[in-house]
């Protein structure tokens, strides 16, 4: 360990986006949350509220430094949490299978007098926190190494001319 | 025998797909902390696989998805051809596992390798098995991005380009393979393959029917190199990772080309005798071009890769005679071509293994360095050229009679010149590489480890041992007569 | 007449990716192809003065569904584009690699595989 840090190569950008990417970093969560909630009601789902979570991730990275977002989530964890999500999603499945039915069968049944509730469509709702849960992840997965992967490293060997 | 038989098939069926994704994902998570997890559940996993692609054999199941009833939902089909594709892909797949075993200790992060491998086979037997147009869309999707990031995985210059020409030109082909599929979806109004065939033969052959099935040729064609379409075979298999050279020439370009091309053409439009002829003319034009192509190269592996296209050109040929004969000789030869081909290309990766190159002008005395290796290269040599009793004789013969047969006599005596070629092709491999005096710029020569070693002795008695299924009949060998049989049963309705 | 607008997008998708020969622009064009075969894959389940599938409470089923435009291609639109998304993902880290090694987007350069 050096006992002087490197800057940060990511600064970040200037204090009035900071601060409002403060303030506002829970209202995009909450969202993101929202559509993954209600997707069985309302247009979204899985896909849409996870590219939303991983968005709200995004803008911390932009706004803070790279640094400072890897403290509230970092690479390994965000890696992690994306498997998480796909185990999730094929445990469901497998529920299915053990009780002898198809797999991926529906097996929360839902009375009629149940629809257009929160809790109902079946195992949907789960279904669509796995899903979530694993875009989220991986979208921030991806942009982050992407992002890590500078062009200012030293080329080894030069294609001769 | 009988109480393994009895196994409930409606609890294996769903686990071809799930139970790769569930490892796959397992490995990434967990290889942090145990660091012999990778090899070991891997190379379980694919023994399970294989073990379970047995039990399928003489089975014809319609298996729902979910329990969502056969319009409305999807289903996956096993019937015997799908039963004989899964044991290729899983048996080839556990054998070039246990090859990477040692190989893959040249690269980095084995739990990556492991985890896109797995991911590689769900998505290849997700497409065997799916009966509904668009799943076989997303799986091959899941095996193409897996099989796009292997080939490029030790990131040196070649392997990059080579990994993303293969990335662009698949990615072109699932385009048209996407178009094609809403056409259809527009024409008929369902995705179910059974549900389509119902509706298909109840309407005239219209333009955008014809247009759908030109798409549909030209993008599983690009995933089956086929010959205005293989310019991406010949930079991709050479610069991957042996066992993943083996994967991706001895099942992925069966599995996810010509198996859903014979697929789609036999079981869900109906064959006329127009695309009969489309096929046998994308055939011999593989066939041809492949050889003669092949002939000029040095580099062992870059051979090897054309030979895959001028051999899948056989496979095509046969299939697209159309008779019962002709079918049962493509679909042996697909199955004969994934054993000797895989055996093949890891071969090539032992003697880059051993002596860290691959050009034949500067091996040399390989039969007395590495006598193991020499000894399975030779088998596969004999295979591929079509000396008997080897088994790449027999399913030439099949195909070459059928030709005659049907009385198409030119596509015959191309056949035969091919074989002819290809013998010329593997003398020089054989004669460069390993019976002539060690090179003077080959260094010092490693030996081949034993898992290597292992897989390549099991590929060659698998060799002689699927040259053993005309023991039932030249004309009707074992396992392959009853896939031939889904195949001829032309269009199979709900 | 939607039909060919849609397959003249496709069309200039694939100029993209067939004559251009830096790596962005080629990213780009597939791009431009993934947005056209996705709009076609919509404009299957067009239905004339159709309304949108999402069913409220107190609505009458069989009106619904004859009113309804088809909600499946939608569902396959969606799957596709997160296909497509990750194809792009790895298009993306392939070309910056690329770039690494070669020193350059020019795929001329990059042509040391040949034969």
């Amino acid at each position: 360990m050096s006992s002087e840090r490197k800057p940060d190569p990511t600064p970040g950008m200037s204090l009035i986006v900071k601060t409002v990417t403060r303030w506002l970093k829970g209202f995009l969560l909450l969202y993101g949350i929202f559509i993954v909630f209600y997707g069985h009601l309302t247009p979204g789902g899985g896909f849409a509220g996870g590219v939303i979570l991983a968005c709200c991730f995004v803008l911390l990275t932009l706004a803070e430094g790279q640094r400072t977002a890897m403290k509230t989530l970092s690479k390994n964890a965000a890696s992690e949490l994306d498997s998480l999500g796909l185990l999730l999603f094929l445990a469901l499945g497998f529920v299915g299978l053990l009780e002898g039915a198809a797999f991926l069968k529906n097996f929360i049944p839902t009375p009629v007098a149940a629809w257009f509730n929160l809790v109902s469509g079946g195992f949907m709702p789960l279904a669509n926190i796995a899903i979530g849960l694993k875009v989220g992840a991986s979208l921030f997965v991806i942009f982050s190494v992407l992002a890590a992967l500078k062009a200012t490293e030293k080329k080894e060997d030069e294609v001769p001319k | 025998m009988e109480r393994f038989l009895s196994v409930d098939l409606n609890l294996v069926i769903p686990l071809f797909v799930a139970l790769p994704l569930t490892m796959a994902f397992l490995i990434l998570m967990a290889s942090r902390w145990l660091r012999w997890l990778p090899d070991t559940l891997g190379n379980l996993t694919l023994l399970a696989l294989a073990g379970l692609s047995f039990l399928c054999l003489g089975h014809n199941v319609v298996y729902h998805m979910g329990d969502w009833i056969t319009p409305l939902g999807v289903d996956l089909r096993l019937d015997p051809l799908a039963a004989l594709l899964l044991i290729a892909v899983n048996g080839i797949g556990f054998l070039a596992g246990v090859y990477s075993i040692h190989y893959m200790r040249q690269f980095t992060s084995k739990s990556r390798y492991y985890a896109l491998f797995l991911l590689m086979i769900a998505g290849m037997n997700g497409v065997v098995l799916t009966a509904d147009l668009f799943n076989l869309y997303v799986f091959m999707e899941l095996a193409s991005v897996a099989s796009y990031a292997l080939v490029g995985f030790g990131c040196q210059h070649e392997e990059l380009e080579a990994s993303f020409k293969y990335l662009v030109l698949g990615s072109l082909a699932t385009l048209l393979v996407l178009v094609g599929v809403a056409l259809i979806y527009g024409m008929t109004g369902s995705l179910n393959m059974a549900h389509i065939a119902t509706k298909l033969s109840a309407m005239p052959s219209t333009k955008p029917l014809v247009f759908s099935l030109a798409l549909l040729i030209c993008g599983f064609g690009l995933k089956s190199a086929l010959v205005p379409f293989h310019a991406w075979l010949p930079d991709a298999h050479p610069s991957a990772p042996a066992p993943i050279s083996a994967m991706l020439s001895g099942v992925v370009i069966k599995a996810i080309g010509v198996y859903v091309l014979a697929r789609l053409f036999f079981n869900v439009f109906g064959v006329t005798p127009t695309l009969l002829w489309v096929l046998q003319l994308l055939g011999v034009v593989s066939m041809v071009v492949g050889v003669f192509l092949a002939i000029g190269q040095w580099d062992m592996k870059r051979l090897f890769a054309y030979h895959s296209i001028s051999q899948i050109g056989y496979v095509v040929l046969g299939l697209g005679l159309g008779t019962p004969l002709g079918i049962i000789g493509g679909l042996y030869h697909l199955i004969n071509h994934s054993v000797f081909k895989s055996l093949l290309f890891l071969n090539a990766g032992a003697v880059e293994y051993a002596t860290g190159t691959r050009e034949l002008k500067h091996l040399g005395g390989l039969n007395q360095s590495l006598p193991l290796t020499g000894k399975t290269t030779l088998i596969a040599s004999m295979s591929i050229a079509g000396i008997p009793p080897f088994n790449g004789f027999w399913s030439k013969l099949l195909i070459i009679v059928a030709c005659l047969q049907s009385g198409h006599y030119w596509l015959g005596g191309w056949a035969v010149f091919v074989s002819l070629m290809t013998l010329a092709s593997f003398l020089k491999v054989q004669k460069y590489a390993f019976f002539a005096a060690a090179s003077s710029t080959l260094g010092t020569i490693r030996k081949v480890p034993f898992f290597m070693s292992a897989s390549l002795v099991v590929l060659a008695l698998l060799c002689l041992a699927t040259a053993f299924a005309v023991i039932t009949g030249l004309s009707t060998p074992a396992f392959i007569t009853p896939a031939a049989d889904v195949l001829l049963k032309g269009v199979i309705t709900l | 007449m939607i039909y060919t607008l849609c397959f003249i997008l496709i069309v200039v998708g694939l100029y993209g990716i067939v004559v251009k020969r830096n790596i962005v622009k080629i990213i780009v064009g597939f791009v431009i192809m993934d947005c056209g075969v996705h709009l076609l894959l919509i404009l299957e389940g067009w239905r004339h003065q159709g309304e949108v599938p999402i069913l409220q409470k107190g609505m009458d089923l069989t009106q619904f569904i004859s009113r309804a435009v088809d909600p499946l291609p939608q569902a396959m639109v969606l799957t596709s584009i997160v296909i497509s998304l990750g194809i792009l993902a790895l298009m993306v880290a392939l070309a910056i690699r690329l770039h690494e090694r070669y020193g350059t987007f020019d795929i001329d350069e990059m042509r040391r595989l040949k034969g």
